[in-house]
């Protein structure tokens, strides 16, 4: 093939805003733009479109989803789009923006690099705004785009794009975002979204795809932190004919082929590099890191690989490799934020599992230090925790964990919380 | 390469890759009895690949399924026979007509689609073996319905979707706990794009089934489709049937999937097609899925795949 002259590898995104910020002809506009719209999905929307005696194409119509959904007219869960620009691919998580679904929005930002924050240019800076800053902040998105759009209904008027700016960065430096970019824009005709368009010659900023194609993704910023590999599977061989596309010899080595696979979860992995095993504490050497076969000089940040060890040790899944000189401490207790995700709230007496990395334990609360007012990011005493709430909370494990603090790294930084009685995901959490 | 380790700027395929590994391995951690479906597409060819990635040098934690309506092309049947061996795994094949033998699926006419009816089969072969977690090639690009579909997409003990009730999926902790008789759908390739695929293809060099190629067939024009001629799709009264160069981007049951123009005879040729592309997979091939703007959905609430 030939490939792209430059592959900028893929960034995560999420959007916040509500359906009357114009999110969804936001996303209609970038995937339209991009070419990512394709000639049927484009007819079945014109289709509707006129059907409900509209004039021009109404691009939202693109992420309309659901039957459940258009029957009550809300959007009721997170929807993944996807648009590529040849050079870099993007995923879009799409969050609703009403206000019960705190925690859509909570599971749209658990992957995203980015979040594009919706504001409306004739309604400035709202309570719905500082709450999706708060949870972009709170979930550990580091980059911030705040897209004023509408501003075809202020007349393209920069002292209103100015004022909200202003408005927006002192509540910003206040909640401590740092990286936040501001565009003024209008989905609607596609000023500053993917073309700059004529209206606004008095913006010399970047459009959102060149703020979308110069990002860095958080994997180059992960690299720079110590080994953390959660183990996965472990693979043992025993027969000779299948051992012969392991690298190293099965036949050579008495109990044969051993290889702990997962995928790294921070810093990188070479050959001959010291690593403890966590929870025995071992300290030995990695003898390979491979993938089918095919030995590799390194694994980095977000590689899924198998690794060989020098020296047999007994490791299972819910293991963790990981540097010697900076392993993580073991903990039986979390000190977390956790967003509560399940219509039953939390009972404060009974168990549940807690599943971080690939280790699972069973859990209790200790404590609910307080919960958070999502509109004023303000800490209140709690005693309960509700679908939506936000609190910090002390759980007490049955086993230890290997945990670092999740603005530190978020694969080994964040938990969920499992309702035996259900098998529910029912906590989302945040270690501190 | 998938294996250049020295350069630290992961590629997109790179990227899908990994998280493609990860998924199958959770799989295989978290599930006591999953199963692969592997129908000889190009989708599931993929996954054979990420099986052996992840997987090797052991044998899969998990034996290969495919649904088989008795209407598939057989040089898709014959090349889904052929890679089984090659990987030396175990392929079970369970078929609509054995449904239909023991009455659990009663078609309306003897000449309409099976596609819907594999729904049917597929709990059926579940509940024969047992499964707890049925790993598919599914794509959240292919259709709006699958824009909401979870990595790891729970179903109840009837094979039900029900949009409304699925697990909170955050970060990359997938929870595939089941109850008994209730089974887990999971979709490593849910972040790939038609695109993704092909150029995933192109760089493993992974072998396909050949009406993936152009190759000249004789179709009519039906409906902005083309319906290919064979026994089970003969041509109607008036229709005027053409030999043409085409290609099928899909390879399901002979009546529902349409192949489309195309002279891209090589996997770089429909690369770049594909990169050129102006009408979804779904729409310009399957048949089926047009009948009503909702019709996945419903299916798919239905237990299809």
């Amino acid at each position: 093939m030939s490939p792209a002259p430059e592959d900028r590898g893929l960034l995560r995104l999420t959007t916040c805003g509500s359906v009357d910020d114009g999110k969804s002809t936001l996303i209609g506009r970038l995937l339209f733009d991009t070419r990512s719209i394709l000639v049927d999905t484009l007819s079945a929307i014109e289709r509707t479109s006129q059907k409900r005696g509209l004039s021009a194409v109404d691009l939202s119509l693109l992420t309309d989803g659901l039957v459940a959904e258009r029957e009550q007219g809300i959007t009721i869960d997170v929807a993944y789009r996807y648009f590529s620009t040849g050079t870099r691919k993007f995923i879009i998580a799409d969050a609703p923006g009403h206000e019960q679904y705190t925690r859509n929005m909570v599971t749209a930002a658990s992957t995203a690099d980015l979040a594009v924050i919706l504001v409306d240019a004739r309604k400035g800076v709202l309570p719905q705004t500082r709450r999706h800053s708060y949870i972009a902040k709170l979930m550990g998105i580091r980059h911030i785009v705040v897209a004023v759009n509408k501003m075809d209904l202020v007349a393209y008027d920069r002292a209103v794009f100015e004022r909200i700016t202003a408005e927006y960065r002192a509540f910003a430096d206040a909640a401590g975002l740092r990286d936040v970019v501001f565009i003024p824009m209008s989905a609607l005709d596609g000023d500053m979204v993917v073309d700059r368009g004529e209206a606004m010659p008095w913006y010399a900023g970047p459009t959102l795809l060149d703020v979308l194609h110069a990002t860095p993704a958080m994997q180059g910023e992960a690299v720079d932190r110590p080994l953390r590999f959660p183990v996965q599977y472990v693979c043992r061989v025993h027969d000779a004919g299948l051992a012969e596309n392991a690298v190293v010899d099965a036949s050579r080595a008495g109990a044969g082929y051993r290889g702990f696979m997962g995928r790294v979860a921070s810093g990188e992995v070479r050959p001959g590099d010291a690593v403890r095993v966590l929870p025995s504490g071992r300290e030995t050497r990695v003898k390979s890191v491979e993938l089918m076969g095919q030995a590799l000089d390194r694994a980095v940040v977000q590689q899924s690989v198998t690794i060989v060890l020098d020296e047999e040790v007994d490791i299972s899944r819910g293991d963790m490799i990981v540097r010697a000189d900076g392993a993580p401490e073991a903990t039986k207790q979390l000190d977390a934020m956790v967003c509560w995700l399940s219509e039953t709230p939390l009972d404060r007496a009974r168990k549940y599992v807690v599943r971080h990395t690939t280790r699972e334990t069973k859990a209790a609360v200790a404590s609910i230090e307080y919960r958070i007012d999502i509109h004023t990011a303000g800490e209140t005493p709690a005693t309960e925790l509700r679908m939506n709430d936000i609190a910090r909370v002390r759980f007490k494990l049955a086993q230890p964990v290997f945990a670092d603090a999740y603005t530190a790294c978020r694969a080994t930084g964040a938990f969920i919380v499992i309702d035996e009685s259900t098998n529910n995901t029912v906590g989302a959490g945040m270690v501190l | 390469m998938a294996t250049n380790a020295t350069a630290s700027a992961r590629s997109h395929l790179d990227w899908l890759e990994d998280e493609a590994i990860y998924i199958l391995r959770e799989v295989a951690g978290q599930c006591s009895n999953p199963v692969l479906l592997f129908s000889g597409g190009k989708d599931s060819i993929c996954l054979l690949r990420l099986a052996e990635k992840a997987f090797r040098p052991g044998r899969f934690p998990f034996p290969l399924l495919h649904i088989d309506t008795g209407h598939n092309y057989a040089e898709v049947t014959d090349f889904r026979d052929r890679r089984a061996a090659e990987l030396g795994e175990r392929l079970i094949v369970r078929s609509v007509e054995d449904s239909m033998k023991r009455g659990t699926v009663v078609l309306k006419t003897p000449t309409e689609s099976r596609n819907k009816h594999q729904s049917v089969t597929l709990l059926e072969a579940i509940e024969e073996f047992g499964f707890d977690c049925c790993i598919g090639g599914a794509r959240r690009d292919e259709e709006k319905a699958r824009a909401k579909e979870r990595i790891m997409s729970f179903r109840d003990e009837f094979g039900q979707w029900d949009p409304k009730n699925q697990r909170p999926e955050l970060w990359d902790l997938y929870n595939a706990r089941v109850f008994k008789g209730e089974n887990i759908r999971a979709f490593p390739i849910s972040n790939w794009t038609e695109l993704d695929v092909w150029q995933y293809i192109e760089r493993e060099g992974l072998a396909l089934p050949s009406i993936y190629f152009a190759h000249t067939r004789p179709v009519v024009r039906r409906g902005g489709a083309l319906v290919p001629v064979t026994p089970l799709t003969p041509p109607r009264d008036g229709d005027a049937v053409v030999d043409l160069s085409v290609r099928f981007r899909t390879v399901g049951d002979i009546t529902c999937t349409a192949p489309v123009e195309s002279d891209a005879d090589t996997v770089a040729k429909i690369v770049a097609e594909t990169a050129a592309t102006t009408i979804t997979e779904r729409g310009a091939t399957r048949l089926d899925d047009q009948t009503s703007e909702a019709s996945m959905e419903q299916r798919k609430k239905e237990g299809y795949f």
